[in-house]
């Protein structure tokens, strides 16, 4: 976080803020009722599935915290949540037992 | 002077947004701790959850802000898990597109997964509703979660300034964004999309300023598109 000065961060949220806006408000504000071409929403479909995994990959293979070793309790915690959250589709439980593994696990390890 | 058929709707949309405070609690209480700790002060975690007000976005800015990635590579990132909210635009229009503008301005804002997903199934359910009814019903949806967003985001910040940094906060980023992936691993499409994120994240690692994310979720866009195309194509001959 030390790349950026206050006001950067500023100009960061506030970016975000109006990109985000404008994308809610693109239909409903803007382009009004009309039918979005299919291949454009089968695309739009994909967004979170597509970005979060990659985000997500190198946090749980090369942890900043053990300096990029792959290490145990960060690696369980991360099957348990995925699978806890596939299984009960449930969001929160998934989140518990990550992070109850990552406790649990570091705590047994020493 | 009260018109009845109004009060019925805020008060069901109220009701109908109550069920989701229990999801929007931890994650706003998260994201309060988590900027926090990143070295944001108070001012600018609750900016990001007034203005942006989407948790995963949210999220994936701070992830990248800690790895002190380019402001376009943060943007653009953060915009991108946005998408998805474009077509929770064009598909709720039918529904609010004949409110007045200065309303459908407003409902923009408080567009988010939860108030859309609720809107959407009511709507579906009872089509026969007026456009005020539906407009009303979606303010009543937004009532309780919007507030409880901002309210949870600053409890976390608050507390979030007390949490010894030994707690391995580090890793919730990554527990949260499984979390919130996990349940949306519905179809065949929707897990080979993730799968190819995960692949071309681990090949592409090598290419600077974080540039891989980019490339690595258009390509996941496309190849889950792709494989959606191909599956209703399967079906459409077997029928």
């Amino acid at each position: 976080m030390s790349a950026y000065s206050e006001t950067t961060v500023w100009l960061i949220i506030a970016a975000l803020g109006c990109g985000s806006y404008l994308v809610r408000l693109s239909f409903l504000g803007i382009l009004g009722n009309r039918d979005l071409p299919e291949w454009v929403l089968r695309h739009l479909r994909y967004t979170p599935v597509a970005i979060l995994p990659a985000l997500i990959t190198p946090l749980v293979l090369w942890p900043q915290a053990t300096g990029g070793a792959l290490d145990a309790p960060r690696l369980s915690a991360a099957i348990v949540a995925l699978s806890v959250g596939v299984w009960r589709k449930n969001a929160i439980a998934a989140v518990f037992a990550g992070m109850a593994t990552l406790y649990g696990v570091g705590y047994f390890l020493g | 002077m009260r018109k009845a058929p109004s009060d019925s709707a805020y008060l069901s949309g109220i009701i109908g947004g109550l069920p989701f405070l229990l999801v929007l609690l931890p994650f706003g209480l998260l994201f309060g701790v988590l900027g926090t700790e990143a070295g944001l002060p108070l001012s600018q975690v609750m900016g990001f959850s007034f203005l942006v007000i989407a948790g995963s976005a949210q999220f994936t800015a701070l992830q990248l802000m800690t790895e002190n990635a380019p402001v376009l590579v943060v943007l653009a990132s953060a915009l991108a898990v946005n998408l998805r909210m474009a077509m929770y635009s064009a598909s709720i229009t039918p529904h609010l597109g004949a409110a007045p503008l200065w309303q459908r301005a407003l409902l923009s804002y408080m567009l988010v997964d939860q108030t859309y997903a609720m809107a959407m199934q009511t709507y579906e359910a009872q089509p026969e509703r007026s456009v005020r009814w539906k407009v009303v019903y979606f303010f009543g949806l937004a009532t309780p979660i919007c507030p409880l967003w901002y309210g949870a985001t600053y409890a976390g910040a608050v507390l979030g300034a007390t949490i010894p940094p030994e707690f391995a906060l580090d890793f919730a980023v990554p527990i949260t964004f499984l979390a919130l992936v996990a349940p949306a691993l519905r179809t065949l499409a929707h897990i080979a999309a993730a799968m190819t994120s995960v692949v071309m994240a681990v090949l592409l690692n090598w290419m600077p300023y974080n540039l891989w994310l980019m490339v690595a979720g258009i390509t996941a866009m496309i190849v889950g598109a792709e494989v959606e195309r191909r599956m209703s194509l399967a079906k459409a001959k077997l029928t």
